[in-house]
C-alpha cells in the first residue's frame, strides 16, 4: 500500500492508503473531514470539490495517492476559527443553498474563482459553476452569493 | 474498483520498464477519463502508470511557426498560456471550452489524444490544425494517428510526450455542447495553414474525421457561404438519446458555416 504525506487545512497528515482509494474517501473517511461531499462519484456533480495547492479537483477523480506532498484545502479549512470566510458569509447572507448538500463544492469553486477573477459578471460566474451541480436547482442564490463574496473577498 | 498494483516513476524510462514490467499495464495522465472508467469497471489495469511525476512531460514552448505542448500540460495551463493565445487563440478556446473547471485543472492534451473519445475535443483540434504527435519513440502526422474509436497508432506501451502545432493564418472551433456531460454533440475546428485548409469534425462519428468536401470548397473561397450546398450524410454517424445522426449531421454543417465565420472576423 503506498504510503503518503500532505498537509490537510494546515494540519500534517501521513497515512497507507490502498491504492484503489478515492482523495474524497480518504479525506472523509480516513481524517474524518466529511465537509468534502461524495454526490455523483462520476466525477460531474462536484460536490467533492477541494483544493490542492492552489487549483481545485474534484477529489473523486483523484487517487489519494495522487496528492502525495501536496497542500490540500477542504470546506473545513476555510473560516477562521469562528468567524466564517467571507465566501461562506455570503452564501448564508444570500441562503445560496436549498437542501446544502452541493454547498461545499460550490463554495469551493467558488473561493478559487473569486481568487481569479474578483470582480465578475454573473456570466462569468455562471460559467465557473460549470462543474457544480445543485439538484435543487437553486443556482440564481447561490449566483448571488459568489457576486457578493467577490465582493467582500476582494475588500 | 479491482485491485491492482501502482507505479509512478520519474522518467520516461523507468515508465517504459513499468510497462515491460506489469502483466497488464494502463499509463494515467490526468485520470479525468479513467479513474471514472475504473469505477465502473471498464477499465481493470493490473498496474497504474502515473506519468504525472515525470517533470519534462509538461510545458508549453513556442519557437518559429510551431507551438509544442508538453503531453501532461493541463488543459487550464493551455487555455491561459499567452503565446498560444496570441498564436492560436481557437487552441486556447477549445482547451478553455473542455468539460468544466476543475476537470481542466486535472485533464491533459496526450491523455486525451490517447484515449481518442469520439466526443473529445482535442482531436478536433490535433486533426483541424494539423498536428504531430511526439512519442517516446518517434513523430505520428495526425492524419495517421487516429484510427477510430477509441484507437490510435499508439503501439503498446508508447508513451505521448508532446503535441506540436503548427500556426495557422486562422483557425475557429464552433461545439454544441451537451449540457450535463460538457462533451461535445458535434465540434467543428475549422483552420487555414498556410495554403491548406483543414475541416475536423468531432462528436458526430465513432472517431474525429475530416470533412474534406468542405476542405475543398474553403480553400477556393474561405468564407462561410462556400459551404452553401454541401450536405453531409447521415450514415454512419452517432445516432443516441441526445441527438439522432440526421441532426448530427445537420449541426456539421451549421457549426462548421460558424466556425468559418469565426475564422476570418
Amino acid at each position: 500500500m503506498p504510503a503518503i504525506k500532505l498537509r490537510v487545512n494546515g494540519r500534517e497528515a501521513a497515512a497507507e492508503v490502498d491504492e484503489r482509494t478515492l482523495l474524497s474517501t480518504f479525506l472523509r473517511e480516513q481524517l474524518d473531514l466529511t465537509g468534502t461531499h461524495v454526490g455523483c462519484d462520476t466525477s460531474q456533480c462536484g460536490a467533492c470539490t477541494v483544493d490542492i495547492d492552489g487549483i481545485t479537483a474534484k477529489s473523486c477523480a483523484m487517487f489519494a495517492w495522487q496528492a502525495d506532498g501536496a497542500a490540500i484545502t477542504t470546506i473545513e479549512g476555510l473560516a477562521d476559527g469562528d468567524k466564517l470566510h467571507p465566501m461562506q458569509a455570503a452564501f448564508r447572507e444570500h441562503h445560496g443553498l436549498q437542501c446544502g448538500f452541493c454547498t461545499p463544492g460550490m463554495v469551493m469553486t467558488a473561493v478559487d474563482f473569486a481568487k481569479r477573477n474578483p470582480d465578475p459578471s454573473d456570466d462569468e460566474i455562471r460559467h465557473a459553476l460549470e462543474g457544480n451541480i445543485c439538484r435543487c436547482t437553486g443556482y440564481h442564490f447561490i449566483v448571488d452569493a459568489i457576486r457578493t463574496g467577490a465582493k467582500a473577498m476582494r475588500g | 474498483m479491482y485491485p491492482f498494483d501502482v507505479k509512478i516513476p520519474t522518467d520516461l524510462a523507468a515508465a517504459r520498464k513499468a510497462f515491460e514490467d506489469a502483466d497488464d499495464g494502463l499509463f494515467l495522465a490526468g485520470g479525468q477519463t479513467l479513474i471514472p472508467v475504473m469505477k465502473q469497471r471498464l477499465a481493470m489495469p493490473g498496474t497504474v502508470i502515473a506519468l504525472e511525476r515525470i517533470s519534462d512531460l509538461a510545458g508549453i514552448k513556442a519557437g518559429g511557426s510551431e507551438i509544442t505542448i508538453g503531453a501532461m500540460t493541463r488543459h487550464a495551463a493551455v487555455a491561459a498560456d499567452p503565446d498560444i493565445a496570441k498564436a492560436i487563440p481557437a487552441l486556447a478556446k477549445l482547451a478553455g471550452g473542455i468539460g468544466d473547471p476543475q476537470v481542466r485543472n486535472r485533464g491533459t492534451i496526450g491523455g486525451s489524444l490517447a484515449n481518442n473519445d469520439p466526443a473529445a475535443d482535442y482531436p478536433a483540434a490535433a486533426l483541424g490544425l494539423g498536428a504531430t504527435i511526439i512519442t517516446d519513440k518517434r513523430e505520428i502526422a495526425v492524419d495517421q494517428f487516429f484510427k477510430g474509436m477509441f484507437e490510435t497508432a499508439l503501439d503498446a506501451g508508447e508513451i505521448i510526450t508532446a503535441v506540436r502545432f503548427p500556426m495557422p493564418e486562422c483557425a475557429a472551433y464552433v461545439k454544441l455542447q451537451h449540457p450535463a456531460t460538457r462533451f461535445a454533440m458535434v465540434g467543428v475546428m475549422v483552420a487555414k495553414v498556410g495554403s491548406t485548409v483543414r475541416v475536423a469534425v468531432t462528436g458526430a462519428a465513432p472517431s474525429v474525421f475530416r470533412a474534406t468536401e468542405m476542405e475543398a470548397a474553403l480553400t477556393l473561397k474561405f468564407e462561410p457561404n462556400a459551404l452553401d450546398g454541401i450536405t453531409i450524410a447521415a450514415d454512419g454517424l452517432n445516432n443516441d438519446i441526445h441527438a439522432s445522426r440526421e441532426y448530427r449531421a445537420h449541426l456539421i454543417g451549421v457549426l462548421a458555416r460558424r466556425a468559418a465565420q469565426e475564422a476570418i472576423s
